[in-house]
C-alpha cells in the first residue's frame, strides 16, 4: 500500500460557506421548477387558493363583526335600552276604526326604575315622532326627538354650535330645538340657523343649537362606548307609527313634545284611521358599573313584567349583544380556521402528489447525482427546497390575492373588510410549512433510491 | 511496478433477483495500479457491471474486501461512499448520463458542487476541462443541443473534474458511431498518456486493443488477466 495515496477525509477537503451552498441549491431548485412552468403553476394553485381564501374570508368576517360590534358599542355597553313595541295582536285590531291602541313605556315605568334600582345612574327617556319640519317654504322630513337635557352626556353626542336646551326650558316646556347634523344646511341654506325659527304643525320652535355629527371614531374605545349611542342605530324607531328613522333629527324638550303633539298619534292608512297612544318611545338606563349591567337588566325585566300585562316593550342590552357577537365571531374564526386547514391540506397533498411523480420521473438524475458524490441529505435538500419554493411561491401569490380581494369586495360590494395584520404572515408560514411536511416523503423516497437501480432506470 | 491504488480481495457479490439468489461475483481478487489502462470484457451476465459498480463504490461486496487508495471501503456507510465516489471516482456511462436541465459547464461542475468547492473555482475548473475536451465553444449549450460524441466528451470532462484516482467507463463508445467513438478513445489514450488510471468495460475487441491490460470475466470469475506491452 502506497503512502502516496491521499488520506481519506469523508468530510471532504473543501468546505464552503453554507450560505453559498444554500443559494446554489435554491437556484438549482428554481431552475428545475422553471423548466416545468405549467406543472409548477398548477401544483401551486391549491396553495394559492387556500391561502388567499383564508386571508380574504378572515378579512370579510373581521369586517362584518367589526360593523356589528361597532353598532352595538354605539348603544353603550353600560346602557340598558327599553323600547316601546306595538304588541302584535294589537296590530290586527288596529284596523278597526277609531280604536286607540295604548301600549309602551310609561312615565310611571321610568319613575319606578329611577326610584327602586340604586345601580341606575342616569335615565334618559325620549319620544320619537316623525313630522315635517318647515322653515319658510322649505320642508324636511324629520325625526323629532323629545328628550331631556342630559341626553348629550349620556349618549356622548354633543352640541357643536350653540347649546342644548336647559332644565328650565324642559320644565317650562318651551319651544326650543336643537338641530341634528345636516339639518341646518337643509333648512337654512343662507341664514344662520341658530336664532332662527322652524315650524312643526302649528308651532314655531327657536333653534338654540346644532349637534355634531354622530361620531364613529368615538365608539371604538370601550371607555367611550358606555356613553355612546344614538336613537336607533340597531333598527327602526319602534312603534312610532312613523316607521323607519328619518334622515334628519331634531331635538326638543320632552315636555314640549308631550304638550304639543300629545300622546296619541293618529296614522292615516288607506281608508281608515288608526291611533296609538304611547307615552315614551324609548328610555335609556345607564348603569354605574359595568359588572351590574346584567343584574340590573334582570331587575328591570322583572319590574316591567309585573307592571305590563302585555309585552309591549323590549329590553336591549348592548353588553349582552356584544358578548354574543364576540362568541359568534370566535366560532366563525374557528370554522374559518378549519376550512383553511382543509384547503391547505388539499394543496399540500397536491404538491406531494406532483413531487412523487417528479421524483419518479427524475430517478435517472438522482442516480447520476448520487454517482457523482451527492449524499442522501443532498438529494433530500434538493427536493425539499423545490417543495418549499413551490409552496412559498404559492403562499406569496395567495397572500397578494388575499390582500387584493378584500379591497375589491370593499370597493364593489361596499362591505367593510379588515385584514388583520397577522393573517398574511400566518397563512404564508403555514403554506411554507405545508411544503416541508408534504415534501419530506417524496424527498426521502428520492434519497433512499439505490444508486445502481436509479442509474439503470429509463 | 507503480503503486497499488485499488485492490479486490476475494470479493463475492450475491443479490436476490425476485426469488432467485444470483451469484454475480464468485471470489474475485484483482489489483489495479496507478496509470494502468484496463479493459474488462466478457459476455453479458458475467458480472462486468456488478464489478464496475463495486469498483465505483456504488455498491458493496457481500463478502471480501475492496481497498481503494489504501482504505477498506467495503464496509463504509452510505454517506461515506458518496464522499468517496465524489472524490476518487470519475464515471463515464454508455448513455452519457448528463443532467438535461444543466448546460455543459454546469454538468461538469456537478461533482465539484457536491465536494463543496467554491463556485468561482469550480467554474474555472469546468471551463478548463471543457476546453480540454474540445467544447470550449459550447460551454453554455444544453445536452440536447449536442451530438452524442460531444455529450460523451462532456461526460469525460465531468469525470475528470475532481481529479479522481480511477476513471470508470461503462461501454463509453457503445452508443456512438465509429468516428465519435474513436474520438473518445483518443481522449482516453491521451488521459492514459498523462498517467490517469482507466478501467473500461467493453464488448469490442477493437476497443480493448488500445488497453494495456485486458481482464476477461466468465461466470463471476476472472477467466483471463493478460497484460501486454502497448505496441506502437
Amino acid at each position: 500500500m502506497s503512502a502516496a495515496a491521499k488520506p481519506l477525509n469523508t468530510r471532504g477537503p473543501f468546505r464552503v460557506a453554507s450560505v453559498q451552498r444554500w443559494v446554489r441549491t435554491v437556484q438549482l431548485g428554481m431552475k428545475s421548477l422553471w423548466l416545468r412552468k405549467l406543472r409548477s403553476l398548477l401544483t401551486v394553485l391549491g396553495i394559492v387558493f387556500g391561502v388567499c381564501s383564508v386571508i380574504a374570508m378572515l378579512a370579510i368576517g373581521e369586517g362584518l363583526s367589526y360593523e356589528a360590534q361597532e353598532q352595538i358599542r354605539r348603544l353603550g355597553s353600560n346602557n340598558i335600552i327599553l323600547r316601546s313595541v306595538k304588541p302584535p295582536e294589537e296590530r290586527r285590531t288596529s284596523s278597526e276604526q277609531s280604536y286607540v291602541v295604548e301600549y309602551g313605556l310609561s312615565y310611571k315605568d321610568v319613575d319606578r326604575i329611577r326610584a327602586t334600582i340604586p345601580s341606575v345612574e342616569i335615565l334618559v327617556p325620549s319620544r320619537n315622532i316623525r313630522k315635517d319640519v318647515w322653515s319658510a317654504t322649505r320642508r324636511i322630513d324629520c325625526d323629532i326627538v323629545g328628550t331631556v337635557p342630559w341626553y348629550q352626556e349620556m349618549r356622548n353626542h354633543r352640541v357643536e354650535r350653540g347649546r342644548f336646551f336647559t332644565d328650565e326650558e324642559l320644565e317650562r316646556s318651551e319651544n326650543v330645538c336643537v338641530l341634528g347634523n345636516g339639518l341646518p344646511e337643509a333648512l337654512f341654506p343662507i341664514d344662520e340657523a341658530i336664532g332662527g325659527k322652524v315650524r312643526v304643525d302649528g308651532d314655531y320652535y327657536r333653534v338654540v343649537g346644532v349637534m355634531e355629527p354622530k361620531s364613529r371614531q368615538a365608539v371604538s374605545s370601550q371607555a367611550n362606548a358606555n356613553v355612546n349611542g344614538l336613537n336607533n342605530p340597531a333598527g327602526p324607531a319602534p312603534g312610532t307609527g312613523a316607521g323607519v328613522g328619518a334622515p334628519y333629527e331634531m331635538y326638543i324638550p320632552l315636555t314640549a313634545a308631550k304638550n304639543r303633539f300629545g300622546e296619541t298619534l293618529v296614522e292615516r292608512t288607506s281608508g281608515s284611521f288608526s291611533a296609538e297612544r304611547v307615552e315614551l318611545h324609548e328610555a335609556t338606563v345607564k348603569v354605574k358599573n359595568i359588572e351590574d349591567v346584567v343584574e340590573t337588566w334582570h331587575i328591570i325585566s322583572d319590574l316591567m313584567k309585573s307592571n305590563h300585562k302585555k309585552i309591549d316593550y323590549e329590553i336591549i342590552v348592548p353588553l349582552d349583544l356584544l358578548r354574543q357577537a364576540e362568541r359568534t365571531k370566535r366560532i366563525f374564526t374557528i370554522v374559518l380556521g378549519a376550512i383553511a386547514a382543509i384547503s391547505l391540506l388539499v394543496g399540500g397533498i397536491g404538491i406531494m402528489n406532483i413531487m412523487l411523480a417528479t421524483v419518479t420521473e427524475r430517478t435517472r438524475e438522482i442516480g447520476i447525482r448520487r454517482a457523482l458524490g451527492a449524499k442522501r441529505k443532498d438529494i433530500i435538500m434538493q427536493f425539499l427546497v423545490e417543495c418549499v419554493l413551490l409552496s412559498a411561491t404559492g403562499g406569496i401569490i395567495g397572500v397578494a390575492l388575499g390582500l387584493a380581494i378584500p379591497q375589491v369586495i370593499s370597493f364593489f360590494a361596499e362591505l367593510k373588510t379588515i385584514v388583520t395584520f397577522w393573517s398574511p404572515f400566518v397563512a404564508f408560514s403555514i403554506s411554507a410549512l405545508v411544503g416541508v411536511v408534504f415534501g419530506i416523503y417524496p424527498a426521502m423516497r428520492a434519497a433512499n433510491m439505490d444508486p445502481v437501480e436509479a442509474l439503470r432506470h429509463e | 511496478m507503480p503503486e497499488l491504488i485499488a485492490q479486490l480481495v476475494d470479493v463475492r457479490k450475491e443479490y436476490m433477483m425476485g426469488l432467485v439468489l444470483v451469484e454475480a461475483l464468485r471470489g474475485l481478487s484483482l489489483d489495479f495500479h496507478r496509470g494502468e489502462y484496463i479493459t474488462i470484457m466478457g459476455q453479458s451476465g458475467c458480472g462486468k457491471s456488478t464489478l464496475l459498480n463495486l469498483l465505483g463504490c456504488l455498491d458493496r461486496p457481500t463478502t471480501g474486501q475492496y481497498l481503494l487508495g489504501g482504505e477498506d471501503v467495503s464496509t463504509l456507510e452510505d454517506d461515506e461512499l458518496s464522499q468517496i465516489r465524489g472524490m476518487r471516482i470519475g464515471f463515464v456511462f454508455q448513455s452519457y448520463n448528463l443532467i438535461q436541465q444543466l448546460n455543459v459547464l454546469e454538468n461538469i461542475e456537478v461533482p465539484l458542487y457536491y465536494q463543496g468547492r467554491p463556485e468561482e473555482e469550480s467554474r474555472e475548473i469546468a471551463g478548463r476541462l471543457a476546453e480540454r475536451v474540445g467544447l470550449g465553444d459550447r460551454m453554455h449549450h444544453r445536452p440536447y443541443e449536442l451530438s452524442g460524441g460531444q455529450q460523451q466528451r462532456v461526460a469525460v470532462a465531468r469525470a475528470l473534474a475532481n481529479d479522481p484516482l480511477i476513471i470508470l467507463a461503462d461501454e463509453p463508445t457503445g452508443n456512438l458511431d465509429s468516428t465519435s467513438g474513436s474520438d473518445i478513445l483518443n481522449v482516453f489514450d491521451e488521459l492514459h498518456g498523462q498517467g490517469k488510471t482507466l478501467i473500461m468495460v467493453t464488448h469490442s475487441d477493437e476497443v480493448s486493443e488500445r488497453a494495456q491490460r485486458v481482464i476477461r470475466l466468465r461466470d463471476g470469475k476472472v477467466e483471463r488477466d493478460e497484460r501486454r506491452c502497448k505496441t506502437a
